[in-house]
């Protein structure tokens, strides 16, 4: 299958969690410099972003924040900053990276278009409903397998692509602080379809989604108490990842994992000991799983944002009673409804 | 860093089954691999003729005479002309462990060109556990280098016992006659670095090229079906098993895994005679997957046994109306798993024997 790319229907969101952003926008300069990028900072950077030249981007800072939602519940710090990106995007496809990850090397050498591979991802269907043993069968030299029922090859839209890292993977404190010199170098060449049902943890590192369709349930919700700017000290896009996939799950969507890869730095690594003091992330992730595992939107959910007002108020019915935290996150759904119904669910 | 251990040989806990009705020739490139097991060579079609086994290997060999004799009348649930013989193997082994290969499948190279041991990687996917009940992004985290990623629940890290490893192959790929049609040329190329665990709650198409499981844990389900001559279907016999056993080890909590270890397929069968083979099978699944899909086992089935009987049972009251033979199958079904229980009794128990093993080196 061929895959047309319009500059005019990709933007590219980043978080600045990081003053000098040159040695990111320069690496990447290849495969964003035709599209449109939104730079949000996050609202407590106090130093000036450096970007390079020769890019359309536009930034967004706390008084752009301020200024446009106005008092929100909604804490948009740290790394929840890139969803207001999401907001104020008009294009069809949002491509989200951190500001630490420059693109990677393939076995071969050549440099991996995170940007192409997504937009592939995407614009390709996902198979959900039957597991093809030979992994994404829409790929260049694959395709269903012997047993795999003709009716379900057509597949169904892709909503969400979860990229991967190499080098400094995408681990929890406890897994970074006992395996401190463990890199990823393991190249996995495989696109696959996360079947129905199956819940996963959907790292907002290196992510891409159809925003169009998906845009109201890709909120910052959850927000652990002592919520950081280290990736282990979040939990926020875990749990927009859970959320998303019961909405994809509940619509007949698909969601995709796998390529691409991007090279993520060791900017983080080896501070996770300061972290497991406080990390409640560890039990929070075990009081989530039976809801997760459970969970089932009635039929009456048709759109998206129908989905997440339901999906919010069974939290707050079965989550809320363990942990406040989750009082918050279904506060913080809704409120997101509201906003992306305001803000957010416009087209270019 | 501590070194990594080797993976154990389990050379007296597993067997290697092997149906054929050509030769054996394609041993001689596993010697290496394979020569420490022992082989339990199923062989379909005329049992006149002599199936030559290279030297120095340890097996025993079954034609369709030994299975009658040993089976008596329930030999009529093991499949004639077609390898979905090999299940007997499995029925007759007295190990944990079974690997199956087909007779046309080769060592591959990985990337780096050294030669795959795919026996190896089995027991090392066999021997760790599965994760069953969360997906991992970065695929087996038992694997070195490899772990649990941000967001996976520590109350699943110890993960499942593994009851299946699916392994996969380079060159010729497994695909159905229609498919082999249209593209005749297509080779499988790309090695996908990576073991994962079929999630729980999905159905996979299982191949039986390059299969290893636990035959302890599940070997019960790992019935082949009714295929071959005589019968209105086949290419489905690992299909069926597979279906079967993914319903089950979901039931009981077990794990399947799938990937590596790649083997190296020469030999494209005949397409035309495939599309013949299949052709029911291709409207029928579309039937057998929501049934396989729905199918709820009741909390009473704990072992594999009294799942497999429930399955045949609803396969009895709701494939029946698809085609008369799933009557036929879900008769054998049961018929295959009262063979299993007299071939395998529990520990302690009184055997019958039917005469000694045959033809054994």
């Amino acid at each position: 299958m061929t895959v047309e790319v319009h500059d005019g229907e990709v933007d590219i969101v980043i978080a600045a969690l990081q003053p000098n952003l040159t040695p990111f926008f320069e690496a990447w300069r290849p495969f964003f410099s035709r599209f449109h990028v939104i730079v949000v900072k996050d609202p407590e950077l106090a130093a000036e972003l450096q970007i390079p030249s020769g890019f359309d981007v536009k930034v967004y800072t706390k008084s752009d924040i301020q200024g446009l939602l106005g008092a929100t519940s909604i804490d948009f710090s740290g790394h929840s900053c890139r969803y207001f990106g999401y907001l104020v995007s008009r294009k069809k496809y949002v491509i989200s990276i951190d500001d630490n990850c420059l693109p990677a090397k393939d076995p071969a050498g050549v440099t991996v278009d995170a940007v192409t591979q997504h937009m592939i991802n995407l614009k390709t269907p996902a198979t959900p409903f039957f597991f093809n043993t030979l992994y994404d069968p829409y790929r260049k030299g694959a395709d269903f397998v012997r047993g795999y029922p003709f009716s379900l090859r057509e597949g169904v839209e892709c909503m969400l692509s979860c990229g991967l890292w190499l080098h400094n993977a995408d681990y929890d404190p406890m897994t970074h602080v006992v395996k401190r010199n463990q890199r990823n170098t393991n190249y996995v060449d495989a696109v696959m379809t996360v079947p129905l049902g199956a819940m996963l943890p959907v790292s907002g590192i290196n992510v891409a989604f159809n925003r169009e369709v998906l845009g109201a349930v890709m909120f910052p919700g959850l927000r652990i108490r002592k919520q950081g700017n280290h990736r282990w000290d979040t939990l926020e896009d875990i749990w927009n990842g859970l959320c998303a996939k019961v909405v994809c799950d509940s619509l007949g969507y698909g969601m995709k994992t796998g390529l691409p890869y991007v090279m993520r730095s060791d900017a983080e690594a080896g501070k996770a000991l300061e972290s497991l003091k406080d990390w409640e992330g560890v039990k929070l992730m075990d009081d989530v799983l039976p809801f997760f595992q459970s969970v089932k939107l009635s039929r009456n959910g048709v759109t998206v944002d129908g989905c997440v007002k339901e999906l919010a108020g069974i939290v707050r019915e079965k989550l809320a009673p363990k942990n406040p935290v989750f009082a918050k996150a279904a506060d913080a759904m809704e409120e997101w409804t509201k906003l992306w119904k305001s803000h957010g669910a416009q087209s270019a | 860093m501590a070194a990594t251990p080797s993976t154990p040989l389990l050379k007296d806990e597993l067997d290697i089954v092997i149906p054929t009705i050509r030769n054996l020739d394609f041993l001689e490139m596993w010697r290496p691999f394979f020569q420490p097991y022992h082989l339990i060579i199923v062989q379909d079609g005329d049992p006149a003729k002599v199936i030559k086994v290279p030297q120095g290997f340890d097996y025993e060999l079954y034609n369709r005479n030994d299975v009658n004799r040993i089976l008596g009348p329930k030999a009529s649930c093991i499949s004639f002309k077609d390898s979905a013989c090999r299940c007997f193997g499995y029925m007759v082994s007295k190990k944990k462990y079974i690997y199956t290969i087909d007779d046309d499948c080769f060592v591959a190279k990985d990337p780096s060109g050294k030669d795959i041991n795919a026996l190896e990687q089995h027991i090392k996917n066999l021997l760790s556990p599965s994760t069953p009940f969360f997906f991992n992004t970065l695929y087996d985290p038992y694997r070195d280098g490899a772990d649990f990623v941000r967001g996976y629940p520590f109350s699943l890290r110890e993960g499942a016992p593994t009851a299946v490893s699916h392994g996969l192959w380079l060159n010729i790929p497994d695909y159905d006659a229609p498919t082999q049609l249209v593209k005749p040329l297509e080779r499988n190329n790309r090695y996908v670095d990576a073991v994962l665990t079929i999630p729980k709650g999905t159905l996979f198409p299982m191949c039986g090229m390059n299969l290893a499981f636990d035959r302890e844990l599940i070997g019960p389900a790992m019935y082949f079906g009714l295929m071959g001559d005589g019968q209105p279907i086949g290419r489905y016999d690992d299909m069926w098993a597979g279906w079967c056993t993914k319903v089950i080890t979901d039931h009981l909590s077990l794990g399947i895994k799938t990937g590596l270890p790649y083997i190296w397929h020469s030999k494209a069968s005949n397409p035309f005679v495939n599309l013949k083979k299949e052709y029911n099978g291709i409207f029928w699944q579309e039937e057998l997957i929501p049934f396989f899909q729905s199918v709820a086992l009741p909390k009473e089935a704990t072992t594999v046994q009294k799942c497999y009987l429930e399955l045949a049972k609803q396969v009895k009251a709701k494939l029946g109306k698809v085609d008369g033979y799933f009557l036929k199958l879900a008769d054998a079904m049961v018929t295959w798993i009262e063979a299993w229980d007299e071939l395998n009794p529990p520990k302690g128990a009184i055997t019958t024997t039917k005469g000694p093993a045959p033809k054994s080196k």
